[in-house]
């Protein structure tokens, strides 16, 4: 077994996790054997639809739940039977969390959990102050928390994480409800963070695939409790090229709609369009392949096409080759 | 981490922790009259009352120290017992088991902070009793008094953790035992008569909840033999000494189990579960 100083930032090995079903008795899977290694210094991303085990894996990882099998250590310490080492080193964001007390400054918030921590005041104070620049909220330094916005507070709840200057680092769709222009800022601190500070690892869940793209050196792609691919992205994207990666925006396409009639495409559904009253349909376009037959196939459908458009492989494109949908797609629209 | 670290920063957390209530107690004014002011309402009653049935002087004395106490109660039922539950729902109670702090550090500024907070408090009705109403007390042993309200503080606010876990387990349906156990609380404690007037049923009730010794010991201290005490007060505070111990263990036993079920359900410190 590796020592502390010099193992993974994560291992896991065949790592399970089973709740029970509130209803009938049965076992419901969350993870089912999960093999992931991730270097001290990586940021890796965590890419995967809702209920595919990110959040299980990530509760594991931070010791707020037990797995029902296999292990999982952290910079070498064994989640279950080396918590306090665990917890010592690691930090946690959740997004769309509300930590802290409304009746505290935004200031005091983060001074108090350094002190959870075991930060001394004399660095606690000036590192909330640093952080608190960093996020953007110095005008609110001093203003108290139940008097931010939602996305003020999801930036001090950013900040809370780095107060102990983690070795790793568990960010859980951290901008969610962020303005753009926040999200951009907070990534670009992510990256210099792990870049200046040696040794630094994140391991990032989001839902925002350009984020992923933008920040992870690997990403796995996870569904149903299983990795289903873990690479670079550059590397995953090779894996899906070859053909045209098309998006159709069509109309008219009812619950009826038989996507498997499509000549030999998986094409998956994009979120509706909410005033053009249209929906995008994604699918790569094997080498080989004609449009046309894909065309085709959606008029016999009385399927109306708006517009067509093709591109390069991106990481969704490559998320939804592996795991046969999209992040944001669920079923055919009705 | 050694001892000494290790103690350094259960101080640091519990301290952070304390901080909330104390600075809560000054920033939000109106959380005086809920705790402080309201309590002070009941007092008047019994002391006028006392008053106009012509009752000793002492038993007026004995009902503002019940009321003076009775916002520790208040302060136990919903800033401890009920606070966990809620940090759960805020999602806060994630952040805490997910850091290193020392549960028991978390518990112990919640308590700490509320005894501060709530003696801040009290001011309101030792204003309202002795100011306003002009009750008398005799001449005091006020360090004996500290003593025997510290120790007494201790067990009530050990018993509060214990309330904690267990109000977490009963989810939502924390705020309802949190009032159900409001009133009857004053009654099996005495606040407003000496407990002794209950006969044997004093002691079964005392050995229930502390406050009741913890006010029969206080009262004793501040009126004598005009307080009808139950036991003399080496004796109460020592029993109040020894049900702080054992609850405090039983509390740190409980916070335990609840965290080991939470990782083994997933779901306790999952809010809206």
């Amino acid at each position: 077994m590796p020592s502390a100083s010099r193992a993974p930032a994560v291992l896991t090995h065949d790592l399970r996790r089973t709740y029970r079903a509130s209803r009938g008795g049965g076992e419901v899977s969350a993870l089912a054997g999960v093999d992931v290694r991730i270097e001290r210094g990586e940021i890796f991303g965590l890419l995967g639809p809702n209920g595919a085990g990110k959040t299980t894996f990530i509760k594991i990882l931070t010791t707020l739940l037990f797995p029902t099998g296999g292990e999982a250590r952290v910079v070498g310490f064994d989640v279950v039977r080396e918590s306090q080492e665990v917890r010592r080193r690691i930090g946690l964001v959740s997004g769309g969390e509300s930590s802290g007390y409304g009746i505290l400054t935004v200031r005091e918030c983060l001074w108090m959990f350094a002190q959870y921590y075991g930060v001394p005041s004399r660095i606690a104070w000036p590192r909330a102050d640093e952080l608190i620049a960093i996020v953007g909220l110095e005008e609110q330094a001093h203003s108290r928390i139940n008097r931010l916005s939602t996305g003020q507070r999801q930036r001090m709840n950013f900040a809370r994480a780095f107060v102990s200057d983690p070795e790793v680092l568990f960010l859980d769709e951290p901008t969610l409800g962020m303005d753009v222009n926040a999200a951009r800022k907070l990534r670009d601190y992510v990256a210099r963070w792990v870049r200046e500070r040696e040794g630094r690892t994140v391991l990032l869940t989001t839902h925002y695939m350009a984020e992923a793209e933008q920040l992870c050196d690997r990403v796995a792609i996870i569904d149903r409790g299983r990795v289903l691919a873990c690479d670079s992205t550059p590397a995953l994207r090779r894996q899906v090229q070859g053909g045209q990666h098309v998006e159709l925006e069509v109309r008219g396409a009812g619950p009826e709609l038989d996507l498997a009639l499509l000549s030999g495409v998986q094409a998956v559904w994009g979120a509706p369009h909410p005033e053009r009253g249209t929906r995008t349909l994604k699918f790569r376009l094997p080498v080989g392949e004609v449009l046309g037959e894909v065309l085709r196939g959606l008029e016999a459908q009385r399927v109306q096409v708006d517009s067509v458009s093709t591109r390069e492989t991106t990481l969704e494109d490559v998320f939804i080759a592996i795991v046969g949908r999209g992040l944001e797609e669920t079923e055919a629209p009705s | 981490m050694r001892l000494g670290e290790g103690f350094v920063h259960f101080l640091r957390a519990a301290y952070a922790r304390a901080y909330v209530r104390i600075v809560g107690s000054f920033r939000e004014p109106v959380w005086l009259i809920s705790d402080a002011v309201l309590p002070a309402v009941g007092m008047c009653a019994f002391v006028l009352l006392y008053r106009a049935l012509g009752a000793p002087a002492s038993f007026e004395a004995l009902a503002v120290l019940g009321g003076i106490l009775s916002a520790f109660w208040i302060n136990v039922l919903w800033g401890m017992g009920t606070q966990l539950y809620w940090e759960k729902q805020q999602g806060q109670l994630q952040l805490y088991f997910v850091s290193p702090v020392s549960r028991m550090a978390i518990l112990t500024g919640m308590a700490v902070g509320g005894v501060l907070a709530t003696t801040l408090r009290s001011v309101a009705g030792i204003l309202l009793g002795f100011g306003v109403l002009g009750v008398r007390v005799p001449a005091f042993d006020v360090g004996l008094l500290a003593v025997v309200f510290l120790v007494s503080m201790a067990a009530l606010y050990a018993l509060g953790m214990i309330l904690s876990s267990a109000f977490l387990l009963f989810g939502r349906e924390a705020w309802h035992v949190s009032n159900a156990l409001q009133e009857p609380v004053y009654f099996m404690s005495g606040l407003y008569f000496p407990l002794r007037t209950l006969g044997a049923a004093a002691w079964a009730l005392a050995g229930i909840v502390p406050l009741g010794l913890g006010v029969d010991a206080m009262r004793q201290v501040l009126l004598g033999e005009a307080a009808h005490g139950l036991a003399p007060v080496p004796v109460e505070t020592a029993i109040l000494a020894g049900m702080a111990v054992i609850l405090l263990i039983v509390a740190r036993l409980m916070l335990a189990h609840l965290e080991n079920l939470s990782k083994r359900e997933g779901r306790l410190a999952q809010r809206w579960q």
